[in-house]
């Protein structure tokens, strides 16, 4: 039959054959992957299991982005747990300190995950990948602790949902506002248990990161997977991390469960208003509203194509007095980069915080937490109540360009209109 | 498998952030996630529970990040079930992994209210409204699950799988 890139991925790591959607497949897994909050449980899970080896040293990425460099005590004691586990088992991707940044920035940027991967973490976003053609998708602790001992999980296939962007890309709008879109369209469970599959004129222009970008919030419309067949820009991408990958695409004739086209032409950039990722409007609506803090970083938008969107909108403007602005380098590698071309210093000079390579604010863990009645403006991925801080709080989502702008109005704005 | 407890009604989409926030993310301990549970819908709202209770929910239950920490805080908390319109996928696997039992039931969910007492029957896939007497017909668990849930959860299948 003619298989969806989920199909197609997932019958190259099954013996059963897929002949349709529902379908339960036992699948070998290419790499498993857990952070500082969710390893231990899943270490705890693993030994419980009676597993005394991982089934691959080399395919196991243990990455301690979320509450580091270590928060407090507690936290501290869940990474020393977890590297020591990690040393037991001679876990080669270990990433902790000065060369780990957010693993889903990260993994790509060293070449772990790349196209035809079928990838499980104990991490919603690990749908990320799914920009580079990984079927990847966020598991449980337990269920990685299993792909960790067996090198294998099941799956159920799933139906494909097509979203086909046509047209060309107005200035200001990028790969944030197109994934919104689709998430203010069919909504935060739009997707729930489908994979859904990018294509289009818009795609194809989109850099290999900002498909990451979309790929990373397919969970938030409630999806397996987001993914994009790996082209000739995927492969100069992977094969610049040190990789030899092949193209892939869905097969012609393939089913799709539904089809869905939006013509991105005159396209306003857009933000996701409290408390759901679903509530999306063109930022013209809610420009005028007052902001207390700006996050610039994530999984979703922390990579050298966001800091330069970032700084190309800071440079020679200054940030509003009376709100801070924080800007995360998703990784070492994004940080370095940024400062040799210089936007370290234009944030610097426009009055942002520039700090580590780490999840922080984002889920609320530290480095930028709101208090009650305070409201932000972040390139992160999730918006809900309590989210950044207090339950008091409220965060709208949008693209670099946009955050950047309402850093310096001091209220959301639309970067076209400094 | 069979319980009977108060309803604890809660909205749509609520997420693992509202069931467990972040902050209480530093343990991997039962009890004191459990002490949390649903501290991010409303702070304290877990005094309200009584050992045996339900959950009750509208669409997209669990929605958001992949924490496990947030079935096991409902365990926690004591209830042992979820009865709600729809689930998110990671919280469903989770959930059965965790031995906390899910039951997606679409619109019949309306027929309980936050306060009444609900029977679960998981074998005979019924939910009975005992304040009211509705019942409610659930679809047969997926045979994966059921296995899963027959061998104690995904720690006792792997480990049968090693030996």
């Amino acid at each position: 039959m003619a298989h969806t890139l989920a199909q197609k991925i997932l019958q190259a790591h099954t013996d059963e054959a897929i002949t349709a959607a529902g379908r339960i497949v036992r699948c070998r897994v290419s790499l498993a992957l857990a952070n500082d909050i969710t390893a231990p449980l899943a270490i705890k899970s693993f030994r419980a299991m009676g597993a005394k080896k991982v089934f691959d040293r080399d395919k196991v990425a243990l990455v301690m982005d979320h509450f580091t460099p270590q928060k407090d005590i507690d936290s501290a004691q869940q990474v020393k747990l977890t590297r020591e586990f990690a040393r037991e088992m001679g876990i080669t991707h270990y990433y902790e300190g000065g060369d780990c940044g957010v693993e889903h920035a990260l993994l790509p940027e060293l070449g772990l995950v790349g196209p035809g991967d079928v990838v499980v973490g104990a991490d919603s976003h690990t749908c990320t990948y799914g920009g580079l053609g990984a079927f990847a998708t966020g598991l449980g602790s337990t269920d990685v602790a299993g792909a960790m001992a067996l090198g294998e999980t099941w799956f159920k296939v799933p139906p494909t949902i097509r979203a086909t962007f046509t047209g060309a890309l107005p200035k200001w709008v990028g790969a944030k506002d197109l994934i919104l879109r689709l998430i203010g369209e069919i909504g935060v469970d739009g997707a729930l248990y489908r994979a859904l599959e990018f294509d289009g004129a818009a795609i194809e222009a989109l850099s290999v990161e900002g498909r990451m970008t979309i790929a990373n919030m397919a969970i938030e419309a409630g999806g397996k997977v987001g993914l994009f067949a790996a082209d000739a820009k995927t492969l100069a991408y992977t094969a610049s991390r040190g990789r030899k990958d092949v193209a892939l695409a869905a097969d012609p004739g393939a089913t799709y469960e539904r089809e869905l086209t939006f013509d991105v032409s005159g396209m306003e950039p857009v933000v996701a208003c409290p408390h759901l990722p679903e509530n999306v409007k063109p930022v013209g609506e809610v420009k005028g509203v007052t902001l207390d803090q700006v996050v610039i970083g994530s999984c979703t938008n922390g990579r050298i194509s966001d800091m330069r969107e970032a700084a190309e909108v800071l440079k020679g403007r200054k940030v509003a007095k009376g709100v801070r602005c924080i800007v995360l380098p998703a990784t070492p590698g994004v940080w370095k980069e940024a400062l040799k071309e210089g936007l370290i210093e234009t944030f610097m000079e426009s009055g942002c915080i520039v700090g580590p390579a780490t999840c922080g604010p984002c889920l609320g863990g530290h480095m930028g937490i709101l208090a009650d009645g305070e409201r932000a403006i972040a390139t992160t991925n999730r918006n809900f109540r309590g989210r950044m801080g207090s339950l008091e709080s409220e965060v709208y989502l949008a693209s670099p360009a946009v955050a950047a702008a309402s850093a310096v109005a001091g209220v959301i704005a639309h970067p076209g209109s400094l | 498998m069979s319980y009977t407890g108060t309803a604890h009604k809660v909205g749509e989409h609520i997420d693992t952030d509202a069931i467990i926030p972040a902050r209480f993310l530093v343990t991997t301990d039962t009890k004191k996630l459990g002490e949390n549970c649903m501290a991010g819908l409303e702070e304290g709202w877990v005094k309200r529970v009584k050992p045996g209770d339900v959950m009750v929910a509208g669409r997209n239950f669990g929605c958001g990040s992949s924490r496990e920490h947030a079935p096991i805080a409902i365990l926690g908390a004591g209830m042992p079930v979820v009865i709600a319109h729809s689930f998110a996928r990671i919280f469903y696997r989770n959930s059965f992994n965790m031995g906390l039992l899910l039951l997606e039931v679409g619109d019949e969910v309306d027929k309980i209210a936050d306060g009444d007492t609900v029977e679960v029957d998981a074998a005979k896939g019924l939910i009975t409204n005992r304040t009211t007497g509705a019942t409610i017909t659930c679809p047969p668990l997926p045979a994966s699950m059921r296995e899963l849930l027959d061998k104690g959860g995904l720690v006792p299948y792997v480990k049968e799988r090693l030996s």
